[in-house]
């Protein structure tokens, strides 16, 4: 098993990405993260920075990604996880350039409830880009495990909603690993979405950029919280040839970022609520933060793809600071 | 075989109490007070990702009623599932009455590091 510790943190030779660079990510907590595709590798920017502003500027593909909106919590430290939505809305609408579209990986709502959809919808549609989701566990609990979510968001997609698509030379995966999950374990995709996936990639050519996302991560951040993909490695295997694999996911509710051979995976924050780091609680539960300070940790983030380049540049913003 | 009893727990030990003396004279409702009568129940607390206790044993008959502290939810889902109820929000209550005795193994479908068990044994009074 693998707990995040620094030699997992990007080096400046494999990635691109600096030592440096990765903690300024870690301090932009909040917002989003604007995702770049350089090199066939995706980069993380802060937002906000003047780097942000040239990168979109330049990059051919850009696409955005929020994640766990939670609709619906109204807990500490965040009573109203709607308000915290329509501000990174409003931040996403403000960014230069014009991206693509938008990723949202899962956990739109808290409960899985009709208004909670609602509510996030109406609000999501503003920044007027075309939305790809993925389900989190909290957007499967109705009676029929994700009906009303596949009603809503899975027009087109296979199984419990899984596809693919592809932009600008970039191939793009949804992935669900949040249904059907054993006893004692992890995030599942199971047998039929792994067949499936196989058969999604075979015949691309190795230097297809691939990106990836799902709601939990595919890799082990802290499996002793759940935080992690029982198969996900074999999903890994099926991607390994080629040369440029950029994983996202959410539900860690903070950024956290790994790189390993051409797969580069990245977690973005939550809109909702913080949660603590791996093994710094009792449990993953809301972490509370003062109020002043709640919106430090709750972000979005932005994508640049430059065909050519190795380097998919993600850009992590928070919703203050 | 077991009866799912969901939110209508504190109902129906109202309605148990009201109708004792009935019972003791012996009515046509005496079917659905054998559970009541028996008066058992067990408590497991959702906290911290956790169920506790891990291992709970009880006599046939005995209601165990799981409730949600954590501000996050959480199911208690039977890995056969035999019994599986809806998403727990924070102070929600779910109650299940187990009448065969065996080994009842079970997880929270949202969170699955989270396991528990029911023992339900034959001669033991109280868990």
């Amino acid at each position: 098993m693998k707990t995040p510790d620094h030699d997992n943190l990007p080096s400046e030779d494999d990635d691109g990405i600096s030592r440096r660079g990765f903690l300024e990510c870690m301090t932009w907590a909040g917002t989003g993260v604007l995702w770049m595709v350089n090199d066939g590798l995706p980069r993380s920017l802060g937002l906000s920075s003047a780097q942000a502003a040239s990168a979109v500027k330049s990059s051919p593909l850009t696409f955005l990604q929020i994640s766990d909106s939670h609709i619906g919590f109204d807990r500490p430290p965040n009573t109203d996880a709607l308000a915290t939505l329509r501000e990174a809305v409003a931040k996403l609408k403000t960014l230069p350039g014009k991206p693509s579209f938008m990723v949202h990986t899962g956990d739109i709502s808290h409960l899985s409830r009709e208004k909670e959809f609602d509510d996030a919808d109406q609000l999501i549609k503003e920044v007027g880009l075309p939305v790809f989701y993925v389900p989190g566990e909290h957007d499967v609990l109705d009676e029929g495990a994700g009906k009303l979510y596949r009603e809503r968001y899975g027009k087109g997609s296979k199984g419990a909603g899984w596809y693919s698509f592809d932009q600008d030379g970039v191939h793009f995966i949804g992935l669900v690993n949040v249904v059907d999950l054993k006893a004692g374990g992890l995030g599942n995709l199971g047998e039929d979405q792994l067949k499936w996936l196989e058969g999604d990639v075979r015949g691309l050519s190795a230097s297809t950029p691939i990106v990836v996302f799902a709601h939990i991560p595919l890799w082990s951040v802290y499996p002793e919280w759940g935080w992690g993909t029982d198969d996900g490695a074999r999903a890994l295997s099926y991607l390994k040839r080629f040369g440029s694999v950029t994983v996202l996911n959410g539900h860690i509710h903070q950024i956290m970022q790994k790189v390993e051979g051409n797969v580069a995976f990245h977690t973005a924050r939550s809109t909702a609520f913080p949660q603590p780091a791996p093994g710094t609680a009792p449990a993953p539960g809301p972490m509370q933060v003062p109020a002043g300070e709640l919106r430090k940790w709750l972000g979005v983030a932005t994508v640049n793809y430059v065909p050519g380049k190795k380097n998919l540049a993600i850009l992590d913003a928070p919703l203050m600071g | 075989m077991a009866k799912l009893l969901v939110g209508r727990f504190h109902r129906l030990e109202r309605l148990a109490c009201l109708l004792a003396p009935l019972l003791a004279v012996g009515t046509v409702f005496a079917d659905d007070l054998v559970v009541q009568a028996a008066d058992s129940s067990g408590e497991v607390k959702i906290a911290n990702f956790t169920f506790a206790p891990q291992t709970l044993t009880v006599s046939p008959g005995t209601t165990v009623t799981w409730t949600n502290t954590d501000d996050i939810p959480h199911t208690v889902t039977a890995e056969d599932r035999s019994f599986r109820s809806k998403a727990l929000d924070t102070d929600d209550r779910f109650s299940f009455t187990f009448t065969t005795p065996g080994e009842y193994t079970y997880f929270c479908s949202l969170h699955p590091r989270m396991v528990g068990k029911i023992i339900v044994k034959a001669g033991d009074t109280k868990p």
